[in-house]
């Protein structure tokens, strides 16, 4: 049976702020940061975005590119570490507001930054056991970083959406793994504003150990190397960690240059492997084989493979594709910043 | 203008005190995916939904109707003294929109300088945050326009 991804859409806030704008208040040295981490900017949200409304606007886009109804929909999961309500569904109003209720189920997801993939596999298994016809997941994020924190370099905005069935493929999934432990390399309590992290102690035990095992355990599964692939989407919470990552794996920068964006956009955390996954997409061609795997922290990594169909043709005639959100930017002051984020109560 | 019409202005302005959660949540479909109705006798179009066209009153047969939601700005005002839930978003634009089927809505128009901002601009929707209710209440979100480029 043909499982995969029928349609996706992305959606990217259209302002930016650059590590220099931010550095400048904190008297940090730009330069050292950016070689850092890798990052020349991030994405803001607009005054009246957030995760909610990223999430809709990515939905939409998905339902817009592909060919099937939004009635179809039989499950909408979103994930999220931003989710508007602590308590309230942000999949009831997606679901709502791309016309897919009511006859559906829908979900929150919250795993750090890989909740979006969590929502594939369960669209996935759901297709598969003939429960639904088509899947939505979501992964989309506002994410916050505290005022003089690591993280404020690198918290950006952006969501992408998949839609999961068996008709019209356009990239079958043809394996996934899943690698989980409890790390605490990451976390925020509840009724808090910012995030707590473990400083350098979130590389090794975090993102390398899930990224790279979830990948060699597909590799294993799939009696694959690194060298059959074309394209490598990996979780980019920096430009150092991905970079890092796929080249201790054995995988060449021209088979992961393309899905690193983060140096443009930040990191989009549950949004971010997605949005990687569809700058990839909107680039491939019919037959390619394309390994993604995405990091949560706290701490697991989802990883997938997949191969492009001959009906990626006709979604990547369709607009919005993933470039023209990296098109537009609009840059903020750090002062205008901290209005769009709500820093100033 | 009638009185869903008049509800629409008044929540636009921020008056959530009026606009209540349950008299939200009635239109919530709607403001969602700009569902409005069309008349099949008189071909005329309704938004906010109107449950009986006033132009062949008994002889009509409305319809539920999802508008493109492209159209084009036919005046606009810059709100610079806001009530207090819209304070923060200050100066901000509220216009009034003509859809592409002929229907008038007043709604935000975000993300572009007032200066570029003229009468008889296309815009298109975008799903926006429209206000809270409180800190701790309600969040309103829906349909607001942006230009288009």
């Amino acid at each position: 049976m043909e499982v995969g991804i029928c349609s996706y859409g992305v959606y990217i806030p259209k302002y930016r702020i650059e590590v220099e704008e931010i550095a400048e208040v904190w008297d940090e040295d730009a330069e050292s940061i950016k070689n850092g981490l890798k990052i020349k900017q991030k994405s803001v949200p607009d005054t009246d975005e957030d995760t909610a409304t990223i999430a809709v606007e990515a939905a939409r886009n998905a339902v817009k590119r592909g060919k099937m109804s939004a009635s179809e929909i039989g499950a909408v999961y979103v994930g999220s570490e931003s989710h508007p309500y602590a308590v309230k569904p942000t999949a009831t109003i997606v679901a709502e507001a791309i016309g897919a209720t009511p006859d559906l189920t829908a979900a929150d997801y919250e795993f750090a930054c890989k909740a979006g993939t969590a929502g594939i596999q369960t669209n996935l298994a759901l297709v598969k056991s003939d429960m639904i016809d088509y899947g939505m997941a979501v992964g989309a994020d506002v994410s916050q970083g505290a005022p003089g924190d690591a993280l404020e370099y690198s918290a950006g905005a952006g969501g992408g959406a998949y839609l999961i069935g068996k008709k019209d493929v356009v990239a079958k999934i043809e394996e996934t793994v899943s690698y989980t432990t409890d790390t605490p390399d990451f976390w925020r309590r509840e009724g808090k504003d910012y995030p707590e992290h473990g400083g350098r102690f979130t590389g090794e035990p975090g993102y390398f150990k899930h990224v790279i095992a979830a990948t060699k355990n597909l590799l294993n599964k799939t009696e694959t190397d690194p060298s059959y692939y074309d394209y490598a989407v990996f979780h980019q919470p920096n430009g150092k960690f991905p970079t890092r990552a796929a080249k201790k794996l054995g995988f060449k920068k021209e088979q992961f240059k393309d899905a690193l964006l983060v140096s443009e956009i930040g990191n989009t955390y549950s949004g971010s492997t997605l949005i990687g996954l569809a700058s990839v997409l909107d680039k491939s061609d019919p037959g390619d084989d394309i390994l993604v795997t995405s990091y949560g922290s706290g701490a697991g990594s989802d990883s997938f493979k997949l191969k492009v169909t001959e009906n990626i043709k006709d979604i990547q005639k369709e607009e919005p594709k993933l470039e023209s959100f990296l098109k537009e930017e609009k840059h903020l002051s750090y002062g205008s910043y901290a209005r769009h984020k709500g820093k100033v109560k | 203008m009638d009185q869903e019409e008049l509800l629409l202005f008044i929540f636009y302005l921020g008056r959530f005190d009026i606009i209540t959660v349950p008299r939200f949540w009635r239109k919530i479909v709607n403001r969602y995916n700009l569902l409005g109705t069309k008349c099949e006798e008189c071909g005329e179009f309704y938004f906010p939904p109107r449950n009986l066209c006033p132009s062949c009153r008994r002889k009509g047969d409305i319809e539920t109707y999802r508008f493109n939601g492209t159209g084009k700005l036919v005046t606009y005002t810059v709100i610079r003294s806001a009530a207090d839930i819209h304070e923060k978003e200050t100066p901000y634009i509220l216009g009034i929109v003509e859809l592409e089927e002929g229907s008038r809505l007043t709604s935000y128009i975000i993300d572009c300088d007032i200066d570029d901002v003229e009468i008889g601009i296309k815009v298109k929707p975008v799903f926006r945050r429209l206000g809270e209710e409180s800190e701790e209440g309600l969040i309103y979100y829906g349909i607001k326009f942006t230009p288009v480029n």
